[in-house]
Formats: structure tokens, sequence, C-alpha cells
């Protein structure tokens, strides 16, 4: 485990392990997609309040789901990076930044256009939507504030520090439906006990969500490994794969 | 995609009209998935074009030395 860890640091080693992991995880996670979506939208039968409306729960939720676990992966990263400086983990938590804040969009678009037949309104300011927004401007805090600093050792460090700060806001999240109530709705799936949902239209979303977290992995590994070969075109190992390709 | 009749047993829609209106909501599901999946493509695809890239400038950045000084730089 720890050599594991420890070999995850290593710029070469890590480029290879991560072209094996992308070469199978890419076309899995486009197969549970297409999978999830289909049986989503075709076969699920509808909600008997909300009609078909309800269907846009197998994108909305999955991408606020794992834009939420991303934060934690990209926090946890900024903080390995701010505490043992590795270079590898400041590596992951600029590549997790954009990729969090695509999938916090398209919650928050997808609740929109969900609310539009559902509340009647695209958007309210509760509890829910705003924080979810205030998420958004982390991870585009996080991309903004790298580019701003010329010296890049600094503008990791200041990165870091922005999203360990920002950590505050996800629980806030999770718990803004049950503190705040309003038009959202609570959490329907439940770790203990019965979930508020029938399993016809359970296995498809916890599909969806599966789906979207190897996405979320995927996308990041691929934001890592274009960062790896620029800034590592001088080094070595890199000009020996390239010349062998 | 199959035909309607024949997708019709796993399918919960009666046709694919009826798919596409989803009594109403098809706007609303249709324009949710569409502004799901354009920017999931682009995030994928992004870092793809970006590591070609360098790695096309990384190759030519070769040739251009081994043209220079053949025979040093190689191997």
């Amino acid at each position: 485990m720890w050599t594991f860890i420890h070999k995850m640091g290593s710029p070469p080693w890590f480029f290879r392990f991560s072209g094996t992991v992308v070469k199978w995880l890419l076309p899995l996670t486009l197969v549970l997609l297409a999978v999830g979506a289909a049986w989503g939208l075709l076969v699920a039968p509808p909600d008997f309040r909300q009609g078909n409306s309800y269907r846009i729960i197998y994108i909305h939720v999955p991408a606020a789901v794992v834009a939420l676990a991303g934060y934690y992966v990209m926090a946890f990263a900024g903080a390995v990076s701010l505490i043992w400086r590795i270079k590898m983990a400041d590596v992951t938590m600029r590549a997790a930044a954009p990729v969090g804040a695509v999938l916090t969009a398209v919650a928050l678009v997808t609740g929109a256009i969900w609310g539009k037949p559902t509340w009647g309104t695209w958007w309210v300011w509760d509890a829910r939507i705003t924080s979810m927004l205030i998420l958004l401007f982390l991870y585009l805090g996080v991309v903004a504030l790298f580019e701003a600093y010329e010296n890049k050792t600094a503008a990791a460090r200041a990165c870091a520090v922005l999203s360990l700060v920002g950590t505050v806001n996800i629980p806030i999240i999770y718990k803004s439906v049950d503190w705040w109530y309003s038009l959202h709705q609570p959490a329907s799936i439940k770790f203990t006990g019965e979930s508020a949902i029938d399993s016809s239209m359970l296995y498809p979303l916890l599909l969806m969500i599966a789906a979207f977290y190897c996405l979320f992995a995927v996308t990041v590994l691929l934001n890592m490994r274009a960062e790896l070969v620029w800034s590592h075109r001088e080094s070595g190992w890199l000009q020996q794969l390239v010349r062998k390709a | 995609m199959a035909t309607a009749a024949g997708a019709k047993g796993l399918m919960y829609f009666d046709s694919l009209t009826a798919l596409w209106h989803m009594d109403g909501h098809g706007f609303y599901v249709w324009l949710a998935y569409a502004l799901t999946f354009l920017p999931v493509a682009v995030m994928v695809w992004l870092p793809v074009r970006r590591q070609r890239e360098h790695w096309r400038w990384i190759a030519a950045e070769q040739r251009r030395a081994d043209s220079v000084q053949p025979g040093v730089t190689d191997k």
C-alpha cells in the first residue's frame, strides 16, 4: 500500500499506470453513461406526480453527487500538496478543479430546467441552490487563482488554501435541504433504512451515479496526463516515450 | 436505434413520437440531457487534444535537434 502511494508520486510511473487505467476506464465510462441514460430515458416508468420531467434526475443527481465528492478529492490533494509539498498532489488538485466546475454547472443547469415544469420557475434563491452556486465559484476560483499568479509554486499554495477553506461549504450543501426546508426536496436515497424511491427508478440512478464517478476519475486522469506531458517535456523519461512512439 | 415496435417490450413509451414528446415534458428532458452530454464530451475531448498537441510538439523538437546534430541526440 505504501509503496503504491509512493509510486503515485513518481511522474513516469504515474504516467504509465494512468495510461493503462484510462485505456479501460474510458470505454467503461462511455458504456455506463449510455446504458444508464437509455435506461432512465426509455425504460424507467414515469413519476406518478411529476410525470416524465423527473427523468432529469438521472443526470442531475449524479452530477451533483460527484461535484460534491470531487471537491473532497480536490481539497484532499490540496492538503497533501500543502503539507508534504508533493508535486503530483498539486497536479491532481488542479486537474480536479475544472471537472468539478463542469459537473456543478451541469447540476445547476439541469436543476433549473427541471425546476421550470415542476416548481414553475427556473431559479429560486433557496439554500441548496445558492450553496451549489457558491461551490461553482469555489471551483472556478481555484482555476482562476492559479492563472493569476506568475509564480506557480505560490499559485499552487494559494489554490490549496482556497480549496481547503471551501470545504466548509460541502456539509452545508448536504444538510441545506434539512436545515432550510424549501422547494428543493430532501435526499431520496439513504444509506441507512429504506430509500424513498422505487427500485425500477433507483437502479438506473445508481448506475448513473457510478458512471459519473468513472467520468470524474477518467477526466481528472486525462487532465493530469496532459499536464505531465507538458511540464516534463524536458525530462528524459518522456523524451524516450515520445521517441519510441 | 430499434424500431418502435421492436423496442416496445423494453421501452416504456408506445412510440418514438411519444418518447420525443414525453407528455409535454420532452423539451425540458431532452434539453437537460443535451446540456449535460455536450459539456461532458468537450470536457473529455479537450485534455486528449491538449496531450496530443504537446506530444507532437515534443516529437517535432526532437526531429529538429536530430537534424542539427545527427547521431548526437539519437538513442
